[in-house]
Formats: structure tokens, sequence, C-alpha cells
């Protein structure tokens, strides 16, 4: 462990820490903290097995990762490109690219589903040549949660990534060329390695927003145990007849949220320092 | 882009602000008494219009909190502020019940499952038999109107499967009317709200499992009179009128 | 291909720079000046980073109708720019690569110039865990590594403490010798512009101000910044340039008496030590330097805000004008 304020002795050189940052600092993590604790402590722990044990909840389970998984490497795939053309490319209109990329970022999940719909529903402007064409169509089906997942989670993907590019110096993409290299072997031997931390933070932050993901996902592909059903759908169906099932389902969500996090941080998200001199 | 970049902000500033207003919903008026009403969402066409009718009789306002039945069984019996509840079904009225904040339960209105189809109904969907082949949908089995549908399709022996379970009968009702699927099984009055969106195909066996909805005062309630007051009109002759002419089945004698 | 015939450049980057310059096949050229003068505007537009109008011309080929990628052009980047996330190897190996040679030669060749750098133990080293001679010495290896007609060294020098840019600089002298391309090379330092280049181009607001053998410029500078790199006073009326070392300056509180001495006054506006001598940058118009013994400095109380008069004798002041400076 380095750094500047970690040093010698008790008490920082600079100064205590001013209370009017640490009380906001305390509730906001107080506001975070509080519910899940609650959450926690008032699970029925000698139901939870049985409740754990459900076909519903490994099937729920197992869609949920298995989709936000899709969803974070297309959102990967898709977005990358577009995160380094709005970092890299200077033309007109790269304002006007942004602000459409980043609008599903500010939709209602819900508005989000319909806009969905009407793109690619079985009558949609998409979806009904679609469906014509090919007898396929997004709704009711797991590409459909995908689909959704990357619609709500694409943004965040973009602008996670374009903020890393822009973070990173474009004085190595001007050595790259000096150096011969086209701006496709600049972008994938020193852009992208360059910001693969903020990359990476990038796919964490659309997996986790692709797993939370409900309100599109409902509202366009509906709900279908082992199609459709991912936890927070069934969570939300669960807690209408059974609110200890739901609980159960909730821990498992905050368990596996937290599981997955830490286990980021200490495989790749702690490895800042790549860069540093 | 500052605008852009602005923009969660101030939307989540303007709902602060607009919630800080709102919050105070069911709190009284500074003259008219009010009356809060926790409805199930297949009663607000029908109560938004008896509703109307009450203000004007009792000089009052009506605050109408409408959402699925258990949520708001569930509510009340967290001590939501409110006068009335009204449950599309008796399970959910249970849940209030249990937790003592109800008065007398009053069965008030009925309910039946019908088909609907896109209008016109190009499959030719004539019976429950009809859904095998088709696309289609109804409510999940954890909501009320998913419990019934499971038992009137166990009866017929219907074993088609839908696509999706809808969270509740207004979803199932928007999967048809947007076109997404051929078919939902949905409330009668649900098939009557939506108008000629939908063809109604009406299921016999729909009789034997109907669905009865109950009403209460709540215990929470301010004013108990007028509690009543709601409850009385909705057995009151112009109030099973208007239940009828929204799709309800009355029963047949009632108080 | 045909004989190489080296530099020629007229270019110009709007708002920033206009130059004429030439050089042959294993030429040093040296471009000094002030900052904002406009030499590592001139370095980018040549290295194809910034858009240039005017005509490029390098060994026969037009520069200025390839993009950066497809000039035969080496650049060490002032900071040098070593990638942070790959080896001193890969870092060298990443022009030949990128130019279409074989992993396995690209490797090769990096080590081949990492040792001729006497880096060969590094190799395997991140940029980040080198010396900032170490470092440059990589970026210059990198450089070479393409083999380019023209290598490009914008203040190679720059952030190193004394001894290792001295170090840096022999060796540096040593692989130009050897180099049978067109060197440019930005200085700040007179030093380097006199122990590497066999020619100066002096920039000076975005023009070139002066240029020729590196003793003749720093002899006779016609401007005030190379004049202070030199360490000589200059004054510059038309065409015509006089210059004297800040030794012959006599200091004093009065006006100074007798004919044939030129004179000026202002305050003290910086005292430094320099060898022996106190060295004073008196405000004058120019601003000029003058060289006193440090009791003198204390005896006249000579702090920055001192008013003092400045005189030279006559005979100490050499003139020249386009004559001698020419190109």
């Amino acid at each position: 462990m380095r750094g500047p304020g970690r040093g010698s002795g008790r008490g920082d050189p600079l100064g205590r820490p001013p209370l009017v940052l640490v009380l906001p600092a305390a509730l906001a993590v107080l506001v975070l903290v509080v519910p899940l604790v609650a959450m926690v402590a008032e699970t029925d722990w000698a139901t939870l097995p049985s409740e754990l044990a459900s076909e519903p909840l490994r099937d729920a389970l197992w869609l949920s990762i298995v989709t936000s998984t899709a969803a974070m490497l297309v959102c990967l795939v898709l977005g990358l490109p577009v995160a380094w053309i709005l970092a890299r490319v200077t033309f007109r209109g790269r304002g006007v690219l942004r602000a459409l990329v980043t609008v599903p970022l500010v939709l209602p999940p819900v508005v989000a589903g319909i806009a969905l719909r009407n793109a690619f529903g079985r009558t949609g402007v998409v979806g009904e040549p679609l469906l014509e064409l090919t007898g396929f169509a997004f709704p009711f089906t797991t590409w459909g949660v995908v689909l959704a997942h990357v619609f709500v989670s694409l943004p965040f993907v973009v602008i996670a990534i374009e903020g890393a590019l822009r973070s990173a110096d474009p004085v190595y993409d001007a050595a790259a060329a000096t150096l011969g290299a086209t701006r496709w072997t600049a972008f994938r031997r020193v852009t992208v390695p360059l910001a693969m931390p903020g990359i990476l933070a990038g796919m964490v932050l659309g997996w986790s927003r692709s797993l939370g993901e409900f309100g599109a996902t409902i509202t366009f592909n509906g709900n279908y145990p082992g199609t459709t059903q991912t936890m927070p759908t069934l969570i939300y169906v669960t807690r209408q007849s059974d609110q200890d099932a739901a609980q159960a389902l909730s821990l498992v969500m905050l368990v596996m949220s937290i599981a997955v996090l830490l286990l980021l941080r200490d495989r790749w998200l702690g490895e800042r320092s790549l860069v540093t001199p | 882009m500052t605008v852009l970049r602005s923009a969660p902000l101030v939307a989540i500033t303007l709902a602060l602000v607009l919630a800080a207003c709102g919050g105070e919903g069911t709190a009284r008026g500074d003259d008219d008494p009010q009356l809060t009403v926790l409805a199930a969402a297949s009663l607000t066409d029908v109560f938004t219009e008896l509703g109307e009718a009450f203000e004007a009789d009792q000089q009052v306002e009506v605050t109408f909190s409408l959402g699925s039945s258990t949520d708001l069984a569930q509510q009340a019996a967290d001590g939501a502020p409110g006068d009335v509840l009204a449950t599309a079904d008796t399970t959910s009225m249970a849940i209030a019940d249990d937790a003592g904040v109800t008065g007398d339960v009053v069965d008030f209105a009925g309910n039946v499952l019908v088909i609907v189809t896109r209008p016109g109904n190009p499959q030719g969907i004539e019976s429950l038999d009809d859904l095998e082949g088709v696309t289609w949908v109804r409510c999940a089995d954890e909501v009320p109107c998913g419990r019934v549908a499971v038992e009137l399709l166990d009866a017929a022996g219907v074993t088609a499967d839908p696509v999706s379970l809808e969270d509740d009968v207004r979803a199932t009702l928007d999967k048809v009317t947007s076109g997404e699927v051929d078919a939902g099984l949905v409330y009668a009055t649900d098939a009557v709200a939506a108008g000629d969106e939908v063809t109604t195909v009406e299921v016999p066996e729909a009789a034997d499992v109907p669905t009865t909805y109950a009403v209460t005062s709540l215990e929470q309630s301010v004013d108990a009179e007028l509690a009543q007051a709601w409850i009385d009109l909705l057995v009151s002759d112009d109030g099973r009128q208007a239940l009828e002419e929204a799709g309800f089945t009355v029963p047949e004698e009632s108080q | 291909m045909s004989a190489p015939t080296g530099l020629d450049v007229d270019l110009e980057v709007p708002g920033r720079v206009r130059a004429a310059l030439t050089g042959r096949p294993g030429q040093v050229i040296a471009l000094i000046g002030p900052n904002g003068a406009g030499k590592s505007s001139l370095v980018h537009a040549l290295a194809g980073l910034a858009r240039a109008e005017g005509r490029a011309d390098l060994d026969g080929v037009d520069l200025l109708a390839r993009s950066a990628r497809e000039r035969e052009v080496g650049l060490v980047f002032q900071d040098r720019a070593l990638f942070p996330h790959l080896s001193a190897r890969d870092n060298v190996a990443f022009g030949p690569r990128a130019r279409g040679v074989s992993r396995r030669e690209s490797r090769e060749r990096a080590d081949h110039w990492l040792a001729r750098m006497g880096l060969a133990e590094l190799a395997d080293r991140r940029p980040g865990r080198l010396s900032g001679g170490q470092a440059q010495r990589v970026a210059i290896a990198r450089a070479l590594a393409t083999e380019p007609r023209l290598l490009l060294l914008d203040e190679p020098m720059a952030g190193l403490d004394v001894t290792v840019a001295m170090s840096l600089r022999v060796e540096l002298a040593r692989h130009l010798r050897d180099y049978d391309g067109v060197t440019l090379l930005v200085t700040h330092d007179a030093i380097d512009a006199l122990t590497l280049a066999d020619h100066v181009v002096v920039l000076d607001e975005g023009r070139v101000a002066q240029q020729g053998r590196p003793e003749d410029v720093a002899a006779h500078p016609r401007t005030a910044h190379v004049a202070r790199l030199v360490g000589l006073n200059v004054l510059r009326e038309g065409d015509e340039f006089r210059s004297f070392r800040p030794r012959d300056v006599t200091v004093s509180l009065r006006r100074p008496e007798g004919s044939a001495r030129l004179a000026w006054s202002g305050p003290v506006s910086s005292a430094q030590q320099h060898g022996d001598a106190v060295r004073l940058l008196v405000d004058t118009t120019p601003p000029l330097l003058a060289d006193v013994t440090p009791q003198a400095a204390t005896e006249l109380g000579l702090e920055p805000g001192r008013e003092v008069w400045l005189s030279v004798k006559a005979t100490a002041v050499s003139r020249y004008g386009d004559v001698v400076a020419g190109r």
C-alpha cells in the first residue's frame, strides 16, 4: 500500500476531515446500508433453506446470470466502438449522438419496455417485418430478455467506457501512429489495454444493471419461468402471494450482488496501478 | 451536453419536490372532509364514476389508491392511511383481516374470466380448448386473477401453455391490446373496459370459479361514518347498476 | 531506392509557425527558440500529427501527402510517451510489428536496439520501472527501430537531471553519428545544439530568426533567447547586431562617466551564482546580463529591485549584421 496521506504517525498531516463532509457521508452510508441490514434481519432463517431449494428460484437465478452475462458481452461488442468514436473521433453531430445514446439512461424502465415493444414487438416497426421474414419475434423469448437488458445497460457501458477512453492520454495514440500503426492496431494494442480498468468497470456496471433490470423486461417480455422469468421478476410476482418467499429471494439477490462485487474488486478493479509510472 | 448531463439531476429534484408535495395526499384537507379508498386496479373505472357522485352528494373529496389487491391489503395491514379497502378477492382481504385492521367485510361484486382476442377474433377462438396453438397470456399463479385462471383451466382440462404469466390483469389485457399475443384470460370487466380494442369470447365454465370483490372499512379510518357511507353506496341500487354496467356481477340480494 | 536526398521543407502550421529548412542525410539540425516559438508545432507537422500547408520533401517523398503512419519519420516525444502497459522490448518492437514485420523478427530487432542502447537487461521491464534516462533511451530505440529517414527528437534531455543528461548526450552523439537519416533536435539547451548538431535553426515567434553553424550562431546571436542561452548580451539596431559578454559589463550605482561607453539603467531583477561570479539580470531595455564578483555584489547591495547603471566599453562590443550571420 502506497500513496500520499497514508504515511507515518497518527492523524492526517492535512488536519481532521471536516464534520461538514463527514456527517453527510455517514448519513449516506446509513441510507444505503440500513435497508440492506434490515432485510437480512427480517428474513425468516428457518424457512430459508426450503425457499432456496425451489425450482423456480434456481431457474430464475440461472436465467438472470445467463441473460445478464450475454447482455454484458453484447454491450461490450457494441458499446466499446461507440465509446471509442465518441471519445476519439471528431465529427459533426457528436453531441447529438452522445445524447441519443444516453437517453435510455433517463427513461423509466416501463417506458423502455413500451419503446422496445413499439420497435421489436410482433406488430413493431422492426418486429413485424422480422416476424414475417423469419418467423422469429423477440417478445416472450430469452432473446427478448437479452435485448431489453442491452437496451437499458448499453448507455451505462458506453458512458463508463467513454470516460475511461477520455482519461487515457491521446499521446499514446499519436505515438502509435508515428510508429506506423493503423487506428485499428492502435485501438487494439494501445487504447484498449490502457483503458482496460475502465472498460472492466463499465462491463461490471452493465452486468449489474442487467441483473437488476425488471421494468423493461416484464413490459416487453412478460414473465414465464425458465424463459423470461429473471430474479427480479420472480421476486415481484412471488411477493404478490408470499412475502416470506419474496424476502428469501431478495436475500439471494443481495448475497449474489455482494459476492460478485467483491470478486471483481479483488480480481480486476483493484489493479489500478497499471498506468501509474 | 450540459443540459443532458444535468437531466437526471433535474429529474431527481423534480421527483423529490413532487413527492414532498404529494406525500400528504391522505391528510385531511382544509375544509372538505376526505375519504381515501384503497382499491383493486380492476375497480378503477367504476369507482371513479361512483366517486364523482359521492363527492357531490356528501361534500367530500375522494382519493383513490389503486393497485394490486395483495399490495394494498399488505399496505393497509402495515397501517397505510386510508378509510376503505376494496380487494378483488377474499384471499387478499384475509391479509388485512389477519392484521386486525378491518371492520365488517362485505362481498359487494363478482367477476368472471373471459377470453379476449384481437379485434374480430382472427384465430376464431371459441373456447378454452382453442388456446392450444395460439400465443396467449394469463395472470401469474401468484396473483388473484392467475389463481382463478389456473382453477378454471384445470377444471376444463386445458393444457395449452401461455407464453407469459403477467403480474396483473391489466398487464395481461395490455399484451392483447398491443397485439403482442393472440389471446388472453382477463376479467369480464377488463374486456368491457377495453371496448372495441378486443373481441370478447365468453367462457361458460368461468361461472364455476367466480371471483369475489370484498370491501371493508379500516381501523385507521379517521371518519368511520364516511367509510360506511361509501360501502353503503356500493350495495345501493345506484352502486349495483354502475357495477353491472362495468361488467361485474352483483350478489342476488344484499343487506 | 534512389539515393537519399534528405529533407527539404517549407511549411506553415497556420497561426503557429512558418519555416523553411533543409537537411542532408546524416545531418543533425538543432531547432532552438523560446517556448511558443513553434518548435513543437513544426515537429508535429513533420510527424503528421498536426495539419500543415506548404511543402515537405523527405528523400523525394512528399510527406504532406501521407498520413502519420505512412511517413518514414521517427518521433521521440517530449514526455517520451512510452506505452505504459508494454515492456521495454514490446515498446521497441511495436513499430516493426505495426509495419508488418513478424512477431519474432520484431522482437529480435527490439533486442538489438535495446542492446545498442545498453538496456539489454531491462528489456522485460515496463516503463514505470525505468529511470528517466533509461526510459528516454527506450524511447529513442523505439523511434529508431522503425528505421526512419527523419528522426525527430523533441527535447530529449528535458526532465533529466544534469549528470544523466550529460551521459545521454554523449551516447546520443554516438548514435546520431551512425544514423544516416536527417535528425531534427528540438532543444532548450545551448550545449545540446553545440555538441550534437552541425546546423542550428533559431525559431522566434513562429519564424526562422537565424540559422547557421552552431558556433557562428553562438558567437553572433540575433535573438534575445539565443543570446541568453549562450550567455551573451545582444542589441539589435535595424539589421545590425551588437553583442558583448556579461563579464565585460560594469555595474555602478551612479551614472558612469567616460565617453567610449554604452550605458543603461534599471532595477536588478535577479541575482544568481554563476561560476565564480554573481550573474545579474537587470531590467533595462532590453534586459541585460552582468557578472560581478561576490564581494562587489555585497558591497553594492545588489538585491532584486535595486536601481543600477550598466555600462560597457565600446571595444568589448562586437558588431555584426547579415553578412556575418548569413545563411
